[in-house]
């Protein structure tokens, strides 16, 4: 499946400009300020896992901008960089952005572009913090060196982007290539300069040049191109050797990861119910949230409505659903203008804005290599590595994401690894926002139980693949960034990215799911499928035969499947049982083709087998134990 | 003194002299300059095999407890020599 993707890319992206560079060097926040196309930047190493493509403007002609995911070397390692290396074939013109304060890391893929005789050119990025740190960068000497145009950019700020860009569309496009030394168009005179070795093998397509020699180049250059000052200790310095420290670097995690918990349950409390408090009863309660807003404004309207309606009739049950004790209940009753507004506006909205709000924070600091690092022990011994938090991290949010971004994992076993266990085991903050609701509304323990439950299924599987799945186990190896303060306004356009792809996507799905089955509940389909799945529901986990039905639509959705237990009248047990076996049980639709994409067939159906195997296993033994 | 950068002390400055891995390895730790000849300061070693974090070309790396274990690097001028010995 992925070759089709790979295929698919070769065939079509014939891009005019490609962004090219290591990972982390910002590529991303050029390219959205190139086309205006909004993209997820973060301040860790692969953060971007595909390619993002774009239209660009200039002098009355559209341009084609292709973002690639960062790659050290021409010589791809894991999945992310592969696609790079396609894309490069394929770019008229590439812009090879380089992070200005670590140039010396960063030339030798320039040199690798440079022998393949693309037309490049380099943007330095970052180059307010090289000034900063007091690195300082002839440009123009570089140039010379290279033979390619160099620019110094800051890309958040746009400064020097369009120079970049009118340098970067006086280039040759690769179609005319230069055939040879001389033929290059004339404002480079230095291109003669080059040394024989980087030429040697341009004729291949991937060519090999001698690393250790490339090494030895780049030390040459930023000796004669690259000045140093003395840099001063800065609080950020201090705050990156405390975040490593074998003791004091633990005792910060624990902060980092207990405070990151907290503020999303904070803030998520908050926008829900005006209650400021993390566990328990609120501390304080303001008149504010989308209850009170639901509430106010829309119940008295839906009321009317519903005497208009009359209980009972078709019409009724599909807008409002039913009553309870002669009222609306947002929760329960089930109809579209009801629970199909409330669930995804009221309920799970404000969980997914306080989530990404956190989660931009974490990848925006720069501090979730840091966290792989000291997770990396643990992860060893079920099998994985630090970075593989990040994938999961990321599906803590929508799993679809998160098995996307197991692309940065090197090797098909962790890969396959991660991507299961963020499909069984890792609910999706609009899941959590329904547990932490519903659930919630029996107490602490019984959340509790399901988070727990949830944890251990995946450490249990993590344990079962760990000895189980063929294939190299890699080791950690990560650069990791310095720290950087997240700016306001690349939160707010990261955040309105993902939040508002939820409401395009994910709200017709909802009010979709809650149309087809109160239509289907009248044609008495249910009865049905619930007499089949008996056996395993009732006997096995003990949950009501009816409990089938949201199970079947947490293939749509979890958040609106989650839902419909509400008027079930579960017990605390059942709800708990309910809670992890949709968890766990069939991913939603978009997950499922995301997974089978990234994985094939092969491992996707291993990985399917292996969720029905846990989930059983999981609601029967909860059914003994609780 | 050559020795495995695991068992070099925090905070002390080394070279690599060797890395005894497979080419996927070497290439891995090639792209992020870990080649023979690089001088590295180790800055911190997490317990339980954690990973060993170094800072190379002025960047921190993290490098899992297995690889760092096969990455030889040879002290400075030999003032951390005496430590060779234990093991």
């Amino acid at each position: 499946m992925l070759k089709n993707l790979e295929r698919r890319s070769r065939k079509s992206l014939l891009s005019d400009i490609l962004l090219v560079g290591q990972p982390n060097v910002g590529k991303s926040v050029l390219f959205s300020h190139l086309t205006g196309v909004r993209t997820i930047a973060s301040n860790y190493p692969g953060t971007t896992v595909s390619y993002a493509m774009g239209k660009m403007r200039s002098g009355g002609v559209n341009f084609t901008v292709v973002d690639a995911p960062g790659t050290y070397s021409l010589e791809p390692l894991d999945q992310a960089s592969r696609v790079a290396v396609d894309l490069i074939d394929d770019a008229q013109r590439i812009i090879n952005v380089v992070d200005s304060t670590h140039l010396e890391r960063h030339l030798p893929l320039t040199l690798e572009l440079i022998a393949q005789k693309k037309s490049l050119l380099i943007a330095l990025n970052m180059s307010d913090e090289a000034r900063h740190k007091g690195i300082g960068i002839d440009a123009e000497k570089l140039s010379a060196e290279l033979g390619v145009p160099v620019v110094p950019i800051v890309a958040p700020s746009g400064e020097g982007v369009k120079k970049l860009i009118d340098t970067c569309l006086s280039l040759p496009p690769a179609g005319q290539k230069i055939t040879n030394e001389s033929g290059h168009p004339g404002h480079h005179p230095h291109i003669q300069h080059r040394p024989s070795d980087m030429r040697k093998s341009a004729s291949t397509e991937h060519i090999h040049l001698d690393r250790d020699r490339i090494w030895r180049r780049v030390g040459d250059l930023v000796e004669k191109v690259q000045t140093l000052k003395v840099h001063h200790h800065t609080f950020a310095d201090r705050l990156e050797d405390i975040s490593i420290h074998p003791l004091w670097g633990s005792v910060f995690a624990l902060i980092v990861i207990t405070f990151s918990f907290s503020l999303i349950r904070l803030i998520g409390e908050f926008l829900i119910s005006g209650g400021i408090g993390i566990a328990g009863q609120p501390w304080v309660e303001l008149p504010f949230g989308t209850e009170l807003l639901f509430e106010k404004a829309l119940q008295p309207q839906l009321m009317q409505l519903s005497r208009v309606l009359a209980p009972g009739s078709f019409l009724h049950r599909l807008l409002i659903g039913t009553l309870v004790d002669g009222q609306i209940d947002f929760m329960q009753s089930f109809g579209i203008l009801t629970s199909g507004i409330f669930i995804p506006l009221g309920v799970v909205l404000p969980y997914l804005i306080s989530f990404y709000f956190v989660l931009s924070l974490l990848e925006d600091s720069g501090y979730l290599p840091r966290l792989a690092v000291f997770l990396d022990s643990f992860m060893h011994r079920i099998g994985l590595h630090g970075y593989a938090i990040i994938p999961t991290l990321l599906g803590l949010g929508c799993n679809v994401p998160g098995i996307m971004a197991t692309r940065i994992l090197e090797g098909k076993r962790q890969r396959f690894i991660t991507a299961t266990l963020i499909s069984i085991s890792v609910p999706c903050a609009a899941l959590q926002a329904m547990i932490i609701g519903l659930v919630g509304s029996r107490g602490l323990g019984p959340v509790l139980q399901v988070y727990g439950t949830l944890f251990v299924v995946w450490l249990l599987i993590s344990l079962v693949l760990r000895f189980t799945a063929k294939g190299f186990r890699p080791e950690l190896l990560v650069e990791i960034p310095p720290y950087r303060l997240p700016t306001g306004r690349a939160l707010v356009a990261k955040m309105w990215m993902r939040i508002s792809s939820f409401v395009r996507e994910a709200l017709p799905i909802i009010v979709g799911a809650i149309l087809a089955v109160n239509i289907l509940y009248q044609l008495d389909v249910f009865a049905y499928l619930a007499r089949f799945a008996e056996p395993v529901v009732t006997r096995l986990w003990g949950m009501p035969p009816e409990s089938v039905v949201p199970l079947l639509v947490g293939i749509l959705r979890k958040d609106v499947a989650l839902g419909m237990f509400a008027p079930l009248q579960l017990t605390a047990k059942q709800l708990v049982i309910g809670s992890v076996v949709l968890s766990m049980f069939f991913p939603c639709i978009a997950t499922f083709v995301v997974l089978f994409r990234e994985l094939g067939i092969k491992d996707g159906l291993k990985s399917l087998g292996l969720m029905l195997i846990a989930v059983f296993l999981t609601g029967s033994t909860l059914n003994l134990i609780l | 003194m050559e020795k495995p950068l695991t068992e070099l002390k925090l905070g002390k400055e080394a070279t690599i002299v060797a890395v005894r891995g497979g080419r996927g390895m070497q290439a891995r730790l090639r792209n992020m300059g870990l080649v023979e000849g690089q001088v590295i300061r180790k800055l911190s070693a997490l317990a339980w095999r954690g990973p060993v974090v170094v800072v190379a070309k002025r960047t921190q790396i993290a490098i899992g407890h297995g690889m760092a274990s096969r990455i030889l690097v040879r002290c400075k001028d030999g003032e951390d020599s005496g430590n060779a010995q234990k093991p």
